[in-house]
């Protein structure tokens, strides 16, 4: 009790040293937990992986489409249970600027949302789409974003489909958690494959990828192997991985980024840990007279050493609660300000744990030298400082 | 109470040694009221810090109640002082974040005392050195004969045999001086207490019962106190 009360006491008798050296820790820990939720951002498209999905691929590239017949093929393969395919369209929704951005893609509609269970759909408004050629599906966060709402048509400008395209919303889809991202719109591949047909003959009869169903997410590398044995020495072999090996692989791209990232989150810990470091041996040389009559008066060097040890745990974990409290908030207007740029960005439990347990390693860290000294330092050297 | 045989002390200075005793060897009876004088350089804050158990001599024997503590270890040694030592200090050496009362119930935090106990002695403690009414006072609310007081308090809240005055007067006004001194008188005469003082004052050795001066690290012969005068 007399511990902790000389430690608290002790905490604040340079109030502005210990106001700014908390400021510090309130900053860094706020800082470290944004930039680990940006990172988590990143990878949010693999976390909502099934892994009883598999993607198959054209093997030479993504940008190379595969034969839509292979879909009834890949059916028979053991272990599959459904097929269902996904076309990225790549349209422009008014214009080009990124807020006005989102994933348009053309899939399976009899049985695309069967393989997604986190997308939460009203069974009439699927049935709608899945009865009106022009029918699309958005996401929550893309219609409350735009305003969509069932009815409307979206007008799309073509890119790698060039053309004035129309999608009419007969459904929205809820997430299932707040891992699930709903920033897409989703319609017929079929409509897309009779334009295709009509203007681009050639490009027709094709999709970008299958998305598998597997029975048994313990066999994904065994059937991802038939079915591309299945496709061996054809034209257009496939490549075929987990969803979230497929995800991964664009996140790989920016790798580089995201490694920057985790680097200067962990600088700033270093950064602060050097501030808090330096305040507390500040304060341990200004106490050494304190500490010596201390040991004088019986105390032992562990009492003393717990006493610096426990000042700098204290500033910390205060520091520490304080930049966790704030993570929550700033988060939240991070993400408003940048938009749909991260669809999924919450700060989650694991960043708030790393959050505690760089505050728990700055204040041991940091008050263990100076706690060293102070508890080494000889009774009549102390006794003689001058703080 | 305190015997002192061949006692020799050196300080090391870079790659030198620097010897600050030689050779002391003195008797302190119990209750006796011993004065340490010398010039500056004389070795007596070291021979009162021997005699404290906080600081070790090169050689020698140094038994209180006829345990040497020369050979006690660290961990030992800060109990020894816990049980057997007060000090006092000529800056006070209170803990400013602590008031009166708590700097005073420092040394019984050593001990297995309950909370009630404590606080009778401390209060106890503080009414002697008439400092009652200042119990909530932090140090900087203090004035430093006051400051002293509460160092004096605390020196003897656990009831050691023997009290250590490091120029106890020596930060002080003549009017706080004589009171500070008065006190250790009384805690010697009526408490029993023994008591060894360094100081520089004449002032001070003349509540000493006995005065034993150092120069250049050896005890020379002293005058009486009543006869030294002041300088």
């Amino acid at each position: 009790m007399h511990f902790l009360k000389l430690v608290f006491k002790n905490i604040f008798r340079h109030k502005l040293r210990s106001l700014l050296t908390l400021f510090g820790l309130v900053v860094a820990i706020l800082a470290f937990g944004l930039l680990h939720t940006v990172v988590n951002a990143w990878y949010a498209g693999s976390d909502m992986a099934s892994a009883q999905r598999l993607i198959a691929r054209n093997a030479v590239s993504l940008v190379f489409p595969l034969p839509i017949y292979y879909r009834d093929r890949i059916r028979t393969v053991d272990g599959v249970t459904a097929v269902s395919v996904s076309n990225w369209f790549g349209g422009i929704y008014k214009d080009m600027a990124p807020a006005n951005f989102f994933a348009q893609f053309g899939v399976d509609h009899e049985n695309f949302f069967d393989l997604y269970p986190e997308f939460r759909t009203n069974p009439e408004e699927l049935l709608a789409f899945k009865k009106d050629r022009r029918g699309a599906m958005v996401g929550r966060h893309l219609a409350d974003q735009h305003g969509f709402k069932v009815g409307d048509v979206i007008p799309v400008k073509g890119t790698i489909y060039p053309g004035n395209w129309e999608f009419v919303v007969r459904g929205v889809y809820e997430p299932r958690d707040d891992t699930t991202i709903t920033r897409q719109l989703y319609f017929h591949w079929d409509y897309l494959n009779e334009e295709i047909r009509r203007k681009y003959p050639r490009r027709a009869e094709q999709v970008g990828v299958f998305i598998i169903q597997i029975a048994d997410g313990s066999r994904a590398a065994e059937v991802s192997r038939a079915v591309d044995r299945e496709f061996a020495n054809s034209l257009a072999e496939t490549l075929t991985e987990t969803e979230k090996a497929f995800q991964l692989s664009f996140i790989a791209q920016t790798e580089t980024i995201v490694m920057a990232i985790r680097i200067v989150s962990f600088v700033v810990i270093v950064i602060i840990f050097a501030v808090v470091a330096n305040t507390m041996a500040m304060t341990a040389r200004e106490r050494l007279a304190e500490y010596a009559t201390l040991k004088a008066l019986g105390f032992g060097p562990a009492f003393v050493g717990m006493l610096i040890v426990g000042e700098s745990l204290a500033i910390t974990l205060l520091g520490g609660a304080l930049g966790i409290l704030a993570t929550f908030p700033a988060a939240a207007g991070f993400k408003a300000a940048m938009g749909s740029l991260f669809p999924v960005f919450r700060v989650a439990p694991e960043t708030v744990a790393m959050q505690a347990a760089c505050a728990l390693a700055v204040g041991l860290l940091a008050g263990l030298l100076p706690s060293i000294r102070a508890a080494r330092v000889r009774i009549v050297d102390g006794l003689r400082h001058i703080g | 109470m305190v015997s002192i045989s061949r006692l020799a002390k050196s300080y090391r200075r870079g790659d030198q040694s620097v010897p600050v005793l030689f050779d002391i060897s003195l008797e302190i009876p119990e209750g006796d009221f011993l004065a340490l004088m010398g010039p500056s350089g004389s070795g007596k804050s070291t021979l009162l810090n021997l005699i404290a158990g906080i600081d070790k001599p090169d050689s020698g024997t140094l038994l209180v109640d006829g345990e040497d503590i020369t050979r006690l270890s660290e961990a030992d040694l800060a109990d020894w002082r816990a049980a057997h030592v007060g000090f006092i200090f000529q800056f006070y050496n209170l803990m400013p974040v602590l008031d009166a009362f708590e700097n005073v119930e420092l040394p019984l935090l050593l001990t297995s005392l309950s909370r009630r106990e404590r606080r009778e002695r401390v209060e106890m403690a503080l009414s002697l050195v008439g400092l009652s009414d200042r119990m909530d006072h932090h140090p900087n609310e203090l004035s430093g004969g006051q400051q002293q007081r509460v160092a004096i308090a605390r020196a003897l809240i656990a009831d050691p045999a023997i009290i250590v005055a490091d120029e106890p007067t020596g930060d002080l006004d003549r009017k706080s001086a004589g009171e500070i001194l008065a006190l250790l008188r009384r805690l010697n005469e009526e408490m029993g207490k023994t008591i060894v003082m360094v100081t520089h004052d004449w002032h001070a050795v003349e509540s000493a019962r006995r005065v034993v001066h150092l120069e250049k690290g050896e005890l020379v012969d002293a005058p009486a106190p009543h006869a030294a005068g002041s300088d």
